[in-house]
């Protein structure tokens, strides 16, 4: 089996962390901060007797998320017990919907520069999260051969939304990009936090490849464990890998559970025995079905939000797919959308908020002040424009302090810089002059520390190039 | 005053009160005393309650309710030492009625038995004859009602744990309406069957600590709001139509002098002025017990996985984690849980879930239609409660099959959800036989009306012979 093409075929689950005030099915505080078992109760300790209460947050959210995703919101939703034994799940079993989920056969358009990619939404279901368990001592971490274990409950009982796609991922950048989307979706809709460092949003991938053109679905492995888009990415491109080179070698994929390690980049297979396969699923008697109105669905769909992958869409044809990507998944696109209202040019405001202000607070920044620095960012100092763009989003800025100051750009004051650091890097002189050009950038940053920032930066570029041209 | 415990009823108890001729305290140590006289021969309570609290009328509480403080062990030794951080939602409001809890009743080990003999505890004995079974689960708090040495009580019903025992013990006990009385705090068994009822020692005390039990709990999903409780007065049964379902009234096994006394009472209610009439609930009867039988042990195998030694109870020594867990079920468990937990699992594995539980719980859906149909005619139904009287002791333990038969005739409406009344009708062989009267959904107070009005034209006198 070798000498053709071969597609990856990518299925992910995507836990989502709700930060509702309270646990899924108790009423103790639903977060972080506490000490260890200071968020416990009957029900979420599983004691004899106790029973679960639904959130009603919870469940308006998954509705919410699922109509977001395009789902179907199932009328009659139940929730069943997934039976097991494990230290992390004291009443053993977890609490989580399952042949009747609350949202079905959604998609996410993903923009890519070849079109839209549909990613299918198989579902989104609501369970509970496990607590969490730390095993000490032994070689390996696990529960097998720890000199002990220790349980936190605090996070047992959380409300999780598990979302399933179709195999419809073909290739590690889509699933940086649905993700990106699908993260983005959650954060506007005010339900998660979503971040992958903490936990609150987790994903694993189920991984096959076949040969390009056809439309089977080959055995799979399973990826758990990547805490960061890029760690899915570089997951999924190493099982992929892996998976051709076993078939060219004529051999079999076996279905298989994989941490990925992100410091070696390199897959290690899970001892299947702690896995048990039946789960003895059955309706939770102690739960009604989630039946939620139709009014209920229909408040719940106006506040949705128009999508990030629309928005994307729409402002793409102002700028281009990266930026209004890299603007709109950061949250960013509002603050663009207003600062170039208030006057700034399209591209140059894009490029300032997506180099400069990713992590800020856009809702805080004032769009006219922003659109005046966007403009000047040429005219004043770069120390200057550093110093403004820092403090953009503090109560009451004000960018004219900043515009007053002009930028050197007086050819007779930067010549004598120029040459000297010219003279000083012959070495780059002379590869410059034999076609790297890319070095342009370095003789300019040379400069701009000499001058302490105060140089114009576009004058800078002119006269290096002049000079280097000589 | 001297308290004669024995004939006291719950009614009279609060009269008692109310008069200030006696407290609530010196209730209780009337009941602790009777306790301390006659429990060693019958074993009713697992422990007692020395202080009282609340000035009402004590009360005993099935060893399966949480009670906050107080050592609750379900009749097992996987629980061996557990003392609730809570009190279950009856408890609670049993607390705030100001019941006095005199203390916790043997049950079969998680309500699961029909003779109280699979107590980890030791079995509990029939006052009418010690050498017989007082019914299970709840034999404890029914002998302990029929002895005196509680004017009423708390019991659980998952297939016939509160009616069966009363039947045998010759008193009155109430399943309810699926949903009307909280489980919250209450050990599960089987959680879309397990209620909670009262136990006393005539209709109208049952009506009473229904009345302080029942309503919607917040903590409890499955629960409903309940129709105001009537307590039933007159002796008239005039305009009531009575059903009588020929196979729970001809069932194969249903003793001779079991089928004497019911059918006196029959009679006796047409003498009352109710329309009597025949009808049928051929697939309720026959397939009831096997699909409950499916149905209680797959969520009892779920509900029984928490015992796992890791938070509470029972905790054996082990090398690791899954050995620890593995020796404390084996050490907690008794025969009877494991029998069930086995089945259970079975029933709910892959590749058996459609054919055992899946299809029991389409059976039950039946069930239900069958006996919804039979009230379109009817306002309740009657049948014996066992079709026995009481057993002797070890007579069934080596037999589960022929000790589950026990609720051949109460299983079915608990399967439907419907509430269902035992009032004692008679004796066979000098011990009590139980009439069952069934009723729709939330119609507690007709079997209250109904059962109110036989009682007092039956005249069964509750007090065991032997201790008059």
């Amino acid at each position: 089996m070798t000498g053709h093409e071969w597609q990856p075929v990518v299925g992910l689950e995507i836990h989502v962390q709700l930060k509702t005030r309270t646990k899924m099915f108790c009423r103790c505080a639903n977060g972080y901060g506490g000490g260890e078992n200071t968020q416990t109760c009957p029900v979420c300790l599983g004691f004899p007797g106790a029973l679960p209460v639904m959130n009603r947050q919870a469940v308006e959210w998954t509705i919410k998320l699922g109509l977001a995703l395009d789902c179907e919101i199932a009328p009659r939703a139940v929730f069943a017990r997934k039976n097991y034994f494990y230290p992390d799940l004291p009443k053993g079993y977890q609490i989580s919907q399952y042949d009747l989920p609350s949202c079905t056969n959604g998609k996410v358009l993903v923009p890519t520069p070849d079109g839209d990619h549909e990613i299918g939404i198989v579902r989104a279901h609501l369970e509970e999260d496990a607590a969490k368990t730390t095993h000490v001592g032994g070689r390996t971490g696990r529960i097998g051969g720890a000199d002990y274990s220790l349980v936190d409950f605090n996070r047992g009982g959380t409300p999780l939304v598990e979302i399933v796609t179709g195999p419809d991922v073909h290739s590690s950048e889509d699933a940086r990009r649905f993700l990106q989307l699908l993260r983005q979706t959650i954060v506007e809709l005010g339900i998660s936090d979503a971040e992958m460092e903490k936990g609150t949003l987790r994903v694993d991938a189920n991984v096959s490849v076949r040969p390009a053109g056809s439309s089977e679905l080959r055995t799979r492995c399973e990826l758990k464990n990547m805490n960061s888009f890029r760690f899915v990415a570089q997951g999924i491109d190493a099982e992929v890998k892996r998976q051709i080179a076993l078939y060219e070698a004529g051999e079999e994929v076996v279905q298989e559970t994989y941490d990925f390690d992100a410091g070696s980049g390199t897959l290690t297979a899970r001892r299947s025995k702690e896995e048990a396969d039946d789960y003895r699923y059955f309706p939770e008697p102690d739960l009604v079905p989630v039946e939620p109105p139709a009014e209920l669905v229909e408040r719940l769909r106006a506040e949705v939000p128009e999508s990030p992958a629309r928005r994307i869409r729409r402002i793409e044809g102002e700028l281009d797919l990266d930026r209004a990507v890299v603007l709109v998944t950061g949250g960013l696109d509002g603050l663009w959308q207003e600062t170039v209202e208030a006057g700034a040019e399209r591209v140059a405001a894009a490029n300032v908020i997506a180099n400069r202000l990713a992590g800020a607070d856009a809702a805080a920044v004032e769009p006219a002040e922003l659109a005046k620095l966007v403009e000047a960012r040429d005219r004043i100092p770069r120390t200057a424009l550093d110093e403004a763009l820092g403090k953009v989003a503090e109560p009451g800025f004000s960018a004219a302090p900043y515009l007053e100051q002009e930028a050197v750009s007086d050819s007779a004051e930067l010549e004598p810089i120029v040459a000297r650091i010219l003279e000083a890097n012959p070495g780059q002189v002379a590869a410059y002059r034999g076609g790297k050009e890319g070095l342009l950038g370095f003789f300019v940053g040379q400069v701009m520390k000499e001058t302490g920032g105060k140089a114009n930066a576009r004058a800078v570029s002119e006269l290096v190039r002049e000079k280097l041209q000589a | 005053m001297k308290i004669d415990t024995l004939r006291l009823t719950a009614e009279e108890a609060l009269g008692l009160i109310e008069r200030k001729e006696a407290s609530g305290a010196e209730l209780h140590r009337a009941y602790l005393d009777a306790i301390a006289e006659r429990d060693g021969e019958l074993h009713c309570y697992l422990r007692t309650v020395e202080a009282a609290e609340g000035e009402g009328v004590p009360i005993a509480l099935k060893d399966v309710i949480s009670t906050k403080g107080v050592e609750t062990t379900a009749g097992s030794r996987i629980l061996e030492g557990y003392v609730p951080v809570f009190d279950a939602t009856v408890a609670a409001r049993c607390r705030t009625a100001g019941l006095p809890t005199i203390g916790k009743t043997n049950t079969d080990e998680f309500a699961m038995g029909s003779s109280t003999e699979n107590s980890a505890y030791g079995p509990t004995h029939n006052p009418w004859d010690p050498t017989r079974v007082p019914g299970g689960s709840g034999g404890g708090t029914a002998a302990a009602v029929s002895a005196g040495l509680a004017p009423w009580g708390l019991g659980s019903d998952t297939g016939g744990s509160i009616k069966q025992p009363s039947a045998l013990c010759g008193n009155v006990g109430l399943r309810p309406t699926y949903g009307t009385v909280s489980r919250f705090g209450v050990v599960a068994f089987a959680s879309s069957l397990d209620q909670i009822g009262p136990v006393a020692k005539n209709v109208r005390d049952c009506a009473r600590l229904y009345a302080i039990v029942a309503g919607k709990d917040p903590a409890d999903s499955t629960t409903v709001d309940v129709p105001e409780v009537v307590l039933p007065e007159g002796e008239s049964l005039a305009g009531v139509r009575i059903g009588v379902p020929k196979e729970m009234n001809e069932a194969e096994g249903i003793e001779p002098g079991v089928t004497a006394a019911v059918q006196r009472a029959i009679e006796l209610a047409r003498e009352l002025g109710a329309e009597v009439g025949e009808c049928e609930l051929p697939r309720s009867v026959e397939y009831g017990l096997a699909c409950y039988y499916l149905i209680a042990p797959a969520e009892a195998s779920s509900n029984l996985a928490r015992y796992d030694g890791v938070r509470y109870g029972l905790r054996a020594d082990a090398e690791g984690y899954y050995e620890m867990v593995e020796r404390t079920r084996d050490a907690g468990f008794g025969d009877e849980p494991k029998r069930r937990i086995m089945l259970g699992t079975y029933a709910l594995s892959a590749g058996y879930y459609d054919a055992y539980y899946g299809q029991a719980q389409k059976v039950r859906t039946l069930i239900a239609r069958e006996h919804a149909a039979a009230f379109e005619r009817f306002d309740v139904l009657v049948s014996p409660t066992s079709p026995t009287v009481a057993f002797r002791l070890g007579e069934k333990a080596a037999d589960p099959l022929a000790m589950y038969l026990s609720d051949l005739l109460t299983i079915p409406s608990c399967m439907a959800g419907l509430p269902g009344l035992n009032v004692p009708c008679g004796l066979s062989e000098g011990l009590p036989v139980g009439l069952q009267l069934i009723g729709p959904q939330l119609s507690e107070n007709t079997l209250f009306k109904a059962g109110h009005a036989l009682e007092r034209a039956l005249g069964f006198d509750p007090v065991p012979e032997r201790l008059r």
